[in-house]
């Protein structure tokens, strides 16, 4: 019997075989998702939904003009013509004069691959999701002692499988499952709202894994911490203002990473394709080999081969295999994530980091798990070691300009550290700063011991926008002489 | 595009395949392209064609939701049963009342707009006006970013109450931003009309603009008078809505307006309500429970006055109706207010500028994101534009500022209001038309470096 993926490689190499004569170059990639999601608030269910898509999209380069067209019916006369449509799309594009795209080689691979996991999230009953979640979210409003006026519970778990051919020849089939869950509580207070999840923000896919990640982050064991932190930070003394030391647990560390290195590091938003959007970098290509970006504590990597991460593939969606890269080497800024077209104008190979969300929408440059590697302190350690500081955890707020440079980003909690020692809760604490100039600050790193791997399901980027999933790890850290309490 | 008589043979069939007590189909078919450029060429150009269909059921008080892609029988079966499937499973929701009958989802006055011009719109015509701006950005030494959009939806809605509808609409949007060796312009041009998109007046505003902020200086972080434009008041508005128009933020008392109806919360000079029958925005008949959507007072003279509800929102109060604000329902976060207008005033922009003292101009905001939602803090950047006035003159470019500040506050000390309003893009999906404002007072707290 024939199944799915018999039909997307026949119909894949159709496409291809009457777009062939005709172009530079073009590529099929056929996705079909699957989305479950149950959440819990307040004792009811807030959502329970369950989604499935499937599509293709046709990517065309002709006289160095690019096409693109998808469509969501699987059939051969639409295939072919939705292939016509982005071959003439590619002719529209190549009426305005300019810049020619030419793609660095790349070995076209035929392989399949499949994310690992112990225990298919899909097969495991609404019903017990519902039970998990529902007795945890009691947990937190217990824990609220009347003082949380919403709290939630959620999971969710996704399946993409996805196809990519090439007239290059390559053909590659791949399968990532992600899987995750969360807790949340609101406290209200007058003219406040605090707010204290877990484990890390708003983010229910936390990793490739199955359901025994849901297993092991331990919800019913950390709703009551959740509500209780959550009602004190009503009470919790404002964040201090002025500069002091600032130590980022990892779940902060992660919107850090994120936007001031991740972002800034996409080549073609330094080439400018995200001007007319989110903007550009402040990573020109002069500063490559150049910049001091941070301190010598600091090493970060684009990996898209660590185990579990959100930002783990095989193979990136123009067929390039995965690959770790060392972005910024003890602070010195050292490379880029790249695509086959932006490399080229390197000189150089991609380094495989194009994804797209989903059927209808073309590859761009995307963070796939760019993490600060370890140092050798202790968090422990860390906090002894300052005198007069904030711990902060779990990212609340977040911006960042155009160039990736002046950030303000706020997070749920905080506690004072006085002489060695952690002291008060702070609520909503916030810091500000210029990028080099905070990485520069940078003097001590946690080691492995302290290190995670976080997802962040949520990046938004491109035009139309395509919502990434990238991973970041990291351990905490430490910045000398931060500006915090902007805006109480 | 998907054809009507599919759409519509999709709602039935689903309605039909149901066995819970009640059921709601929507279907939203799109048609999207999107021609993009930068560095003065386009980059990448795109088409997308598809459609979503939400399948809600209840059976007593027990919601399951279950989503699909493809109209063929067997797979709307799938969906059907998906979503009855977890409503059996799910736990009663105690406060849920019904779907919206016939009754009370009203009947909409007006309509959507469905421009002809917009859907024949060709790559080729996007293309040649995407070339219109990189001509005039290149012919001065510039360089010209953005998008030519356009696309045609259809929202169909139907439940198992006797709801129907069926809307159709364009909608297409030109966004230019001009950079050249220190500073950036930017403007933009949205319409339903793909022929009315100003594609001349687009590329030589953000010219013009780009030219002026050549070579900004240094301003200090402070309290300053502000211009803002529209663009930059949209923004504000449009964070406004998302932090607590909405009925469910407001029951929760996440919401700035809890507890504040009928109470001042900005100066006398702001109104703001939203109207998804007027054809001055851009009008989406009814929301995602086919409910006729009723213009809605938010804030009158500074008067908190109202939120926007669906259907559930509107059963958990007393006496209350949906205002036809629903969004799909895979959304948890509540009614949304989309077609936002803020009232207009006499001044025009120049005037405004004049009456400054000392203070900026502002065109528009970047990476705006809350602080402290029911104060209204927001921070984000300025962009593409940011000019010193002095003595009621713009004096010149300065270096992009960060703002933190309460909205709410900053709209308290309104010096005047333009009677110019622009249609500014929300979220991809709704509309903002909003004015210039003069603020008394606006808070920067960082700069950057360019």
């Amino acid at each position: 019997m024939k199944t799915k993926h018999d039909d997307w490689r026949e119909l894949s190499r159709r496409a291809l075989d009457h777009l062939a004569p005709k172009v530079d170059y073009a590529d099929v990639r056929f996705v079909a998702r699957r989305t479950q999601t149950v959440e819990v608030k307040n004792g009811a269910v807030e959502r329970a939904t369950a989604s499935a898509e499937s599509g293709f999209g046709v990517r065309v380069l002709k006289d160095g003009a690019w096409g693109f067209a998808s469509s969501s019916t699987a059939e051969l006369e639409e295939v072919l013509a939705v292939a016509d449509r982005a071959l003439s799309i590619a002719g529209a594009s190549a009426r305005v004069p300019g810049r020619r795209a030419v793609l660095a080689p790349a070995e076209p691979v035929e392989a399949t691959w499949s994310s690992p996991y112990k225990k298919d999230p899909f097969e495991v009953k609404i019903e017990d999701k519902l039970d998990l979640l529902l007795e945890a979210e009691k947990r937190v409003r217990a824990g609220g002692e009347g003082r949380v006026a919403v709290a939630q519970a959620g999971t969710a778990c996704r399946r993409e499988e996805k196809s990519f051919a090439s007239t290059e020849g390559a053909y590659i089939e791949q399968e990532i499952l992600e899987t995750g869950a969360g807790l949340a509580a609101y406290a209200v207070g007058p003219g406040q709202l605090e707010r204290r999840t877990y484990p890390n923000g708003d983010r229910e896919l936390s990793g490739c894994y199955g359901w025994e990640a849901v297993e092991e982050a331990d919800l019913p064991g950390n709703a009551e911490r959740v509500g209780r932190e959550a009602a004190q930070l009503l009470e919790a003394k404002p964040c201090p203002v002025g500069r002091k030391d600032v130590i980022l647990d990892s779940t902060q560390m992660v919107l850090q990473l994120h936007e001031s290195c991740g972002h800034p590091s996409e080549l073609d938003r330094v080439f400018g394709s995200e001007a007319g959007y989110a903007g550009t970098s402040f990573l020109t290509p002069d500063k490559r080999g150049n910049l001091r970006y941070g301190s010598a504590e600091v090493t970060i990597v684009a990996d898209a081969t660590v185990p579990h991460g959100l930002g783990t593939f095989a193979y990136d969606d123009e067929g390039v295999p995965g690959q770790r890269t060392v972005l910024v080497d003890k602070g010195l800024f050292v490379n880029y994530l790249t695509s086959r077209e932006t490399a080229e104008r390197l000189g150089e190979r991609s380094n495989g980091a194009m994804r797209a969300d989903g059927w209808n929408r073309p590859p761009i440059i995307r963070m796939t798990n760019i993490n600060l590697e370890p140092g050798d302190w202790s968090l422990e350690e860390m906090i002894k070691d300052t005198k007069d500081g904030i711990l902060m955890e779990v990212n609340k707020s977040w911006s960042i300009d155009d160039k990736r440079l002046n950030f303000q980003f706020g997070t749920e909690i905080g506690w004072e550290i006085k002489d060695g020692s952690l002291g008060d809760m702070v609520k909503s604490p916030t810091y500000t700063g210029l990028t080099p100039e905070f990485w520069g600050s940078c003097d001590a790193v946690g080691d492995k011991k302290e290190w995670k791997l976080w997802g962040t399901p949520n990046c938004g980027k491109g035009e139309p926008q395509q919502i990434a999933h990238v991973g970041h790890g990291s351990a905490p850290a430490r910045f000398r002489k931060v500006r915090v309490g902007v805006g109480r | 595009m998907m054809t009507k008589e599919r759409i519509l043979e999709a709602l039935d069939t689903c309605l039909d395949l149901s066995r819970a007590d009640q059921a709601e189909v929507v279907v939203l078919a799109q048609d999207t392209s999107l021609t993009r450029y930068a560095t003065n060429y386009i980059h990448q150009n795109t088409a997308e064609s598809g459609a979503q269909v939400f399948v809600r059921v209840v059976l007593d008080k027990r919601v399951g939701v279950a989503t699909g892609n493809t109209l063929d029988r067997p797979s709307l079966e799938r969906t059907v049963r998906e979503a009855e499937a977890i409503a059996r499973v799910s736990p009663e929701l105690a406060d849920f009342v019904s779907l919206p009958d016939k009754e009370q989802a009203g009947e909409p006055a007006g309509k959507a707009v469905f421009a002809a011009a917009t859907a024949g719109f060709s790559p080729e015509a996007r293309a040649d006006a995407v070339g219109r701006v990189t001509a005039l950005a290149g012919r001065h030494g510039l360089e010209a970013a953005g998008a030519f959009t356009t696309g045609v939806f259809s929202l169909a809605v139907a439940n198992s109450l006797g709801v129907r509808r069926y809307a159709e609409g364009t909608r297409a949007m030109l966004t230019a931003i001009v950079m050249g060796a220190s500073g950036s312009g930017y403007a933009s041009s949205l319409a339903a009309d793909a022929d009315a998109v100003k594609v001349e007046e687009t590329a030589e505003t953000a010219v013009r603009k780009c030219l002026d902020a050549q070579n900004p200086v240094a301003a200090e972080p402070g309290d300053y008078e502000v211009v803002l434009e529209p663009a930059a008041v949209a923004d504000l508005v449009e964070f406004l809505g998302r932090l607590g128009l909405g009925a469910l933020a407001y029951q929760e008392g996440r919401s700035f307006m809890t507890g504040r109806l009928g109470q001042r919360i900005t100066g006398e000079r702001f109104t703001l309500w939203d109207d998804g029958q007027d054809p001055a925005g851009l009008p989406l008949p009814f929301d995602f429970e086919g409910v006729a959507r009723r213009k809605v007072t938010l804030i009158e003279e500074g008067v908190a006055r109202g939120v926007v509800y669906d259907s559930y929102t509107a059963g958990r109060e007393p006496g209350k109706r949906s205002t036809g604000h629903a969004l799909p329902p895979t959304v948890s976060f509540g009614p949304m207010p989309l077609n936002l207008f803020v009232k207009p005033g006499q001044a025009d922009l120049k005037d405004m500028v004049r009456e400054v003292k000392r203070g900026l101009l502002v065109t528009r905001f970047h990476y705006t994101n809350p602080l402290h939602p029911v104060l209204t803090t927001l921070t984000g950047m300025t962009r593409d534009g940011t000019f010193l006035i002095d003595h009621g003159k713009v004096k010149g470019p300065v270096r992009n500022l960060r703002f933190t500040d309460s909205i709410l506050g900053a709209l308290e000390g309104i010096e005047s209001v333009s009677r110019e309003t622009t249609l500014v893009d929300s979220w991809g999906l709704g509309a903002v038309r909003a004015p210039a404002l003069h603020l008394r007072k606006f808070t920067f707290t960082g700069t950057t470096q360019f």
